[in-house]
């Protein structure tokens, strides 16, 4: 463009005029934002979420303490402890996850044999202080329970992928 | 009554009555402006938040019409956090002095005919010496944060108000040749009867076409006071991708509120400005639409011109340093130098100054 041609432009505001019209057009156009804590947004079948540790249908814990997901873990926040049980399977005594050290990165799903620690939908975990994010065995069985539906849909979703 | 003396100002005798309407008025005057300054605020957000397609606060109260209480609130209980090198005084009369000059403006300014605090004869020398008052806060509280940041923004806020005042001082004076008059109310008064009337037309003068050179000078005064109240494209003074926050890096809590209530005062007081000295303050566009009050009028204009502050904010990219400079002291000044000359030759020879 030529000087002149710039200058004239310029001085009658031209561009501040094309974005005024761009942005009143924007105005009403159907706003990008949702109201967060009583609408959400679509979360992937492999979102990584909160980890739960998943029994079978019958109870019964799938953990077999393998300490894969310990060996593999990349920030090392998990700890496992195991000893034979009375009817003699191996199970975990210990099962921690240091959710502080954690930095989801799935690793411990991926390489679980049983698919028993898996990393669910649930990304609304926040607490208050450190402690509550160091979660224990109970705590990851409990999570397992409360969110087995979605998980389960979840990694059915994603196994034709796999 | 007595003849006086008109300059012993201190012999007034001094009425009880008269010294406690004056205050009734200044307190109901403050009170509206700060509540409907609030409202102002979260319309500044929601338009800007609504032409980037967010919704803006809308948590607090129905349509978040409270959320600006909320944060008045939560900035009056946090910590007055005072930097250990600061200098105590100064760093907490800054902001003091910003507010306080952010009001005083507002003590001329004609809301309706008649409904003004101080209906001074200068009233507009009075409005620029208040204006050009104002740097003095950032200056101040640039100075004694006594940090890197906020003196660099103080420095260029200090560079940048000085250029602009300049040029607003001349465009002032185009229109005071035109009212013949530097009193505020009178400068209205001057533009009744119809938008062509308007200091931006001035469709009176024809057949000399002066619009040709009012309306540009109305854009340079926006354009000015967008520079003069630090409001982007030229809040260069506190650049958050260059200087953090500038001058109000060090602030918390309530001086920090007051920072932010002057400036805001100050640009709701610039708009009000182009609306008396440019669009006809309280007067209606046309006749038959006076049946509305005239408050009513200066309101929606003054809402107006807000409106076009918050899009100027959401649109336009910051301006450079030299940018701001040239553009200051190369195009407005010379346009607006050549203005002055322009209508004080319309007034001189079509015999209006008489």
């Amino acid at each position: 463009m030529s000087r002149i041609a710039q200058t004239i432009r310029g001085a009658l505001l031209m561009d501040f005029w094309g974005a005024f019209v761009m942005g009143l057009r924007y105005m009403a156009q159907p706003k990008a934002t949702i109201n967060y804590p009583f609408e959400k947004g679509p979360l992937s079948p492999r979102f990584r979420g909160q980890h739960a540790l998943r029994r079978y249908a019958n109870g019964e814990e799938r953990c077999i303490a393998c300490k894969l997901c310990e060996a593999v873990c990349p920030a090392q926040a998990i700890t496992i402890e195991a000893e034979p049980r009375e009817d003699g399977s191996r199970r975990t005594t210990r099962y921690d996850i240091d959710m502080v050290k954690c930095i989801y990165c799935g690793f411990c799903e991926e390489a679980c044999p049983v698919d028993a620690i898996v990393e669910g939908p649930n990304f609304e975990f926040a607490a208050e202080t450190r402690e509550e994010l160091y979660y224990d065995k109970e705590k990851l069985l409990a999570n397992g329970d409360r969110w087995e539906r979605e998980i389960a849909r979840n990694l059915e979703l994603d196994a034709p992928y796999r | 009554m007595e003849t006086m003396d008109p300059i012993s100002f201190w012999n007034l005798p001094v009425s009880v009555e008269w010294t406690l309407v004056a205050l009734a008025q200044i307190l109901a005057f403050m009170i509206v402006l700060l509540i409907s300054l609030a409202f102002l605020l979260l319309m500044d957000r929601k338009v800007w938040a609504s032409v980037q397609m967010r919704k803006g606060p809308n948590v607090v109260g129905a349509f978040g019409l409270l959320q600006s209480f909320a944060d008045f609130l939560k900035f009056v209980f946090k910590e007055i956090v005072v930097p250990a090198g600061a200098d105590r005084t100064l760093f907490l009369i800054a902001p003091l002095i910003t507010f306080v000059l952010a009001f005083i403006g507002w003590a001329v300014v004609p809301v309706a005919p008649g409904w003004v605090i101080a209906d001074l004869n200068v009233g507009i020398l009075y409005l620029f010496a208040i204006s050009s008052l104002g740097v003095y806060g950032i200056i101040i509280g640039g100075w004694a944060s006594n940090s890197k940041y906020p003196f660099l923004g103080a420095l260029r806020s200090a560079a940048q108000m000085v250029s602009y005042e300049v040029s607003i001082g001349f465009i002032i004076v185009t229109v005071l040749l035109f009212a013949g008059s530097m009193n505020l109310s009178v400068i209205v008064e001057q533009q009744a009867g119809g938008f062509w009337n308007w200091n931006m037309l001035a469709l009176h003068t024809l057949p000399v076409p002066m619009f040709l050179v009012m309306i540009p000078m109305t854009a340079i005064f926006f354009i000015s006071a967008l520079a003069e109240t630090n409001r982007p494209p030229f809040d260069l003074p506190e650049a958050e991708s260059e200087l953090v926050a500038g001058y109000q890096v060090e602030y918390s809590s309530t001086p920090y509120l007051l920072f932010m209530i002057g400036e805001y005062l100050n640009i709701v007081l610039m708009c009000a400005m182009t609306t008396i000295l440019f669009f006809g303050g309280w007067h209606a566009p046309f006749e038959f639409l006076s049946f509305l009050p005239p408050f009513f009028w200066f309101a929606a204009k003054v809402i107006f011109f807000f409106f076009m502050f918050a899009m100027v904010k959401a649109l336009v990219p910051r301006y450079r340093y030299d940018q701001l400079m040239r553009l200051g002291w190369k195009i407005f000044l010379p346009t607006s130098l050549g203005a002055v000359v322009l209508v004080g030759a319309y007034v001189a020879y079509s015999g209006a100054a008489s």
